[in-house]
């Protein structure tokens, strides 16, 4: 191993990144070839549709299949009793642990549906048509429940009870009653009363947000092959296909190494796909059909079976000094976890004030299940929604001082050496430059309209390591292959090339980076945690460093030198001892061409587990217009700033940043799901959950701040999940711009614009 | 039920396929003529990923029924490139970072191409609108805005140089 390893490489001489190449994948993806979920098929495969409840919360009576079984064309029939009925067990699947028997009841009900989509069965058959018309013979008995949507009702103690077998962690006294009620977070620092008792100016409010959903535009696809010998082939689009195979394996009772998973190309995660749905169903039914079966989500399955995060109710109380030193804060955080324990609510209670120096508080959060699908992480799960209610009450404090928004969180922000409201100690932050270059720019100093407000709010997220592979392997000419096993959602591919590129002293398009399939590659948690540049990259990186080491010693070994007097300069060995100085340098393509002389093939396999992801912060600027005949907002100007350590491929990282705030300022104006009094989701369409569209939105400005992140190679720090945090706050406190409201519950639709403008008035 | 015979002509070459008189067009891309290029994201008409010219008008192919096509004109993105260049569209958006995951990329780019073909010298607004049939959840729709204008202004230079 080459002693540069933990060394940061020397940043005044990269020649890579920070430049801007066409993606590796880019022209597969313009002309329409790259290969996504559903546009993978197998010889003979089956379609498989699955049979989903009308209920939000019902005992499953009896499921007879046998009309569906008797129709020609139809292979197979599954319900939970092909699927073992698992344990209470936690996994570690990376960002979040999972229980793997909630997983598996989440996958297909046993007993009871808990929510209105929930699986009851599944069918394989020769053609869609048989499928579905197999699915109206299946007869399901249901003794309907009563039912809880939204988490304060949930709360309650003469709520529907989901699990009878669930009490109430993180109490100081365990609870003898079940409840709806998983867990309780708690955090404490200092004597918040005594703070409260001494601060000038105190502001407090109630906030609720809605359950939304990722939005990928890809519907949840993969086909599934079970072999006589109980090997198992699976294609599909998820954020690991590391995970899927765990998961499958898990589910179904099999060896892990029985099960290969090739990842198809995602067309979207965002937090959605580091779960499965689909594939141990497509796995069950092709073991009991003998066929590969092949599965795809309609956009109506995807909203009302996956995803969603929570919707909340929170209260937030602040207290500071006239100086605007804030002393005091209160954090109640109850969040919507859907039918299974898993909410994001202790992320959201770590998140909550991480931005803020504060030495008194108190931070308590619930996860509460309810009769809605389990949620699954969107991008900085929790952070957003914490981030909303602690935001706007910043927003309102700056207010009741008299001060400048941006000011009172500088005066309050952490930054090196700050003890953070979740434990560590905050280490090369650039949050107090990310603050300064929203106050001078441009956007922040120009002036507003009529009918327009201006808001500013501010966000951070942990970003995460982890264990990953990677491997690089040297063609005969000299041109390298890049293997890692995390799916590329937003351009990851990119990154890896030119961190490889730049390490090799190659040009990036000498490097084709690959993602392989769970047999061709080590290890590597999902695709998540903003983790994939900063610890995949990582070891592609030490990868290519091992490559070098080797073609040191090859280049030693022609010229008779010690390794010492080899060194790796652009790309090729040179001779530094001062014996030999009629060496002349040696390219890695020469080097490659005479491998078989040398020692065999050049290639690099390098794992680990990377520690050390830093912490990311975003400042949000957002100017928006309301119309007040019709309660309208136009999103007018929006300038995001971001530490990104260091932008590996700037284009992509900006992209990142853009994504965030569209999906935030869909959260913010008019993303929810909406109940009706059953429980049945009533706007499971994108005509009806209305995403951001191209006429929505301005062009979003970015402002990439670079704080190097010493642990990475390069500084890189993830960026992918900072930009949600704070836009649906930076919304909000435009909107309280505008209108002269504070509108403390998303989202602010023309209805709910119009009512507050009405009560404004009265 | 029995199936219906459809001759059609998809990228200007001749192509014939069975089709069930329910089978949407885009079924028929996907399934019939192996053509994936155009997603399904939504099956309704909302996302536009499944975009498709027909007869020289965009459409959704998932909102157009396969039978309806017989003796009709289909373009897909599969021949937007022509002799293996890449259309200045293509071209664009890979330069500009236009795209993510990239699924909602074949159907913005016959989108694009039919406005620049409609419509040579697009304002930012009216590129707005015209693509406002056509979701992406990654890209927050900067890029692909600033993609397409630069098309356009290339395109324009091409016709009067």
């Amino acid at each position: 191993m080459s002693e540069t390893l933990d060394k940061p490489a020397a940043q005044a001489t990269l020649n890579v990144v920070g430049t801007r190449p066409i993606r590796p994948d880019g022209a597969d993806k313009v002309t329409g070839r790259a290969t996504y979920g559903a546009d993978y098929n197998m010889p003979g495969q089956l379609v498989g549709r699955i049979l989903r409840s009308p209920h939000a919360h019902a005992r499953i009576v009896s499921i007879d299949a046998s009309r569906a079984r008797a129709l020609p064309g139809v292979k197979a029939v599954v319900t939970s009793a092909d699927f073992p009925d698992l344990a209470s067990e936690m996994h570690d699947g990376g960002e979040a642990a999972s229980n793997l028997r909630d997983l598996s009841l989440n996958v297909m009900a046993r007993g009871k549906v808990l929510y209105d989509g929930h699986a009851v069965a599944a069918v394989a058959a020769v053609s869609a048509a048989v499928a579905e018309e197999a699915l109206s013979r299946i007869k399901v008995i249901y003794e309907t429940l009563p039912h809880v949507i939204d988490v304060e009702p949930a709360m309650s103690p003469d709520a529907p009870v989901l699990h009878d077998y669930m009490f109430t962690e993180g109490l100081e006294t365990p609870p003898t009653v079940a409840s709806n009620i998983a867990k309780r977070h708690k955090n404490v620092r200092g004597d918040v009363d005594a703070a409260f008792a001494a601060a000038d100016v105190i502001v407090e409010d109630r906030y609720t947000t809605q359950a939304v959903h990722q939005g990928y535009i890809e519907p949840q696809a993969c086909v599934a092959a079970w072999a006589e010998d109980g090997r198992c082939e699976v294609w599909s689009s998820s954020q690991g296909q590391f995970m899927v195979r765990t998961y499958c394996a898990k589910i179904l009772g099999l060896e892990i190494s029985d099960i290969r998973v090739t990842p198809a190309e995602i067309g979207g995660g965002f937090g959605g796909k580091t779960t499965v749905y689909l594939e141990p169903i497509a796995l069950a039914l092709s073991r009991a059909s003998g066929h590969p079966v092949k599965m795809v989500m309609t956009r109506e399955d995807v909203f009302r079976a996956t995803g969603p995060t929570s919707g909340a109710v929170m209260h937030v109380k602040l207290g500071a000094l006239s100086d605007g030193t804030i002393t005091a804060a209160t954090v109640e955080l109850k969040f919507q976890a859907g039918a299974f324990p898993g909410s994001p609510v202790g992320a959201a209670c770590m998140t909550a004030l991480a931005c803020y120096d504060i030495a008194n508080f108190t931070i308590v959060g619930w996860d509460v299940v309810t009769n809605t699908p389990k949620t699954a992480a969107y991008r900085a799960p929790g952070a957003p929604i914490a981030a909303f209610a602690v935001e706007s009450a910043v927003d309102d404090l700056a207010r009741k001082l008299g001060m400048d928004p941006i000011a009172l969180r500088e005066k309050n922000a952490v930054r090196d050496g700050t003890k953070a409201s979740y434990g560590p100690t905050f280490q090369n932050i650039g949050y107090v430059e990310t603050l300064a270059a929203i106050r001078d720019s441009d956007h922040y100093k120009s002036p507003l309209k009529p009918n327009q407000g201006r808001g500013v709010a501010v966000g951070f997220w942990f970003n995460i390591g982890g264990e990953s592979t990677a491997a690089i392997h040297i063609s005969e000419d000299g041109s390298a292959a890049v293997v890692t096993g995390n799916p590329d959602i937003g351009g990851s591919r990119a990154s890896m090339a030119m961190m490889a590129a730049e390490t090799l002293g190659v040009p990036v398009e000498r490097v084709r980076p690959m993602i392989g399939d769970t047999a061709s590659i080590g290890y590597s948690m999902l695709t998540g945690g903003s983790r994939t540049t900063f610890a995949t990259g990582m070891a592609v990186v030490q990868a290519a460093e091992k490559v070098i080491l080797d073609l040191r010693q090859r280049a030693a070994k022609l010229w008779e030198v010690s390794l010492d007097h080899v060194v790796w300069r652009m790309g090729q060995a040179e001779c530094i001892d001062p014996a030999k100085p009629e060496k002349k340098p040696m390219t890695l393509a020469a080097l490659a061409a005479q491998s078989g002389r040398t020692g065999g093939p050049i290639s690099a396999q390098v794992t680990l587990n990377a520690q050390g992801a830093g912490p990311g912060f975003g400042v949000h600027l957002c100017d928006l217009e309301v119309d007040p005949e019709t309660g309208h907002t136009s999103i007018v100007r929006y300038t995001a700033a971001q530490d990104v350590g260091r932008a590996i491929h700037p284009s992509y990282v900006e992209g990142q940043i853009q994504g965030g705030v569209a999906q935030g300022v869909g959260w913010a104006l008019n993303e929810a799901y909406i109940f009706d009094r059953d429980g049945r989701m009533e706007n499971a369409g994108f005509l009806d959950y209305r995403m951001p569209v191209a006429s929505d939105l301005p062009m979003l400005d970015t402002i990439m701040i670079e704080v190097p992140n010493p642990r990475h190679p390069f500084g890189a720090k993830g960026v992918g999940e900072v930009p949600i945090v704070p836009p649906l706050a930076a919304v909000a406190n435009a909107m309280r711009g505008a209108i002269g409201v504070r509108m403390s519950s998303l989202p602010l639709s023309p209805p709910a614009v119009l009512a507050a403008l009405d009560g404004k008035g009265g | 039920m029995s199936k219906i015979h459809i001759t059609t002509t998809v990228n200007g070459d001749p192509a014939e396929f069975l089709a069930s008189p329910g089978m949407t067009l885009l079924d028929a891309l996907r399934d019939e003529l192996g053509l994936t290029g155009a997603k399904e994201g939504c099956g309704s008409g909302d996302c536009g990923a499944c975009s498709v010219m027909l007869d020289g008008r965009l459409v959704c192919s998932c909102l157009v029924l396969a039978p309806e096509v017989e003796g009709c004109r289909v373009e897909t993105i599969e021949g937007m490139a022509q002799g293996g260049q890449l259309h200045p569209l293509q071209q664009k958006f890979l330069e500009h970072a236009a795209l993510q995951c990239g699924f909602c990329t074949p159907g913005l780019l016959v989108a694009a191409k039919a406005l620049l073909d409609a419509h040579p010298d697009p304002t930012e607004v009216e590129a707005r609108y015209w693509l406002a049939g056509n979701l992406c959840r990654c890209t927050g729709y900067d890029k692909i805005i600033r993609a397409v204008m630069d098309a356009a202004a290339d395109l324009r230079q091409e016709r009067t140089a």
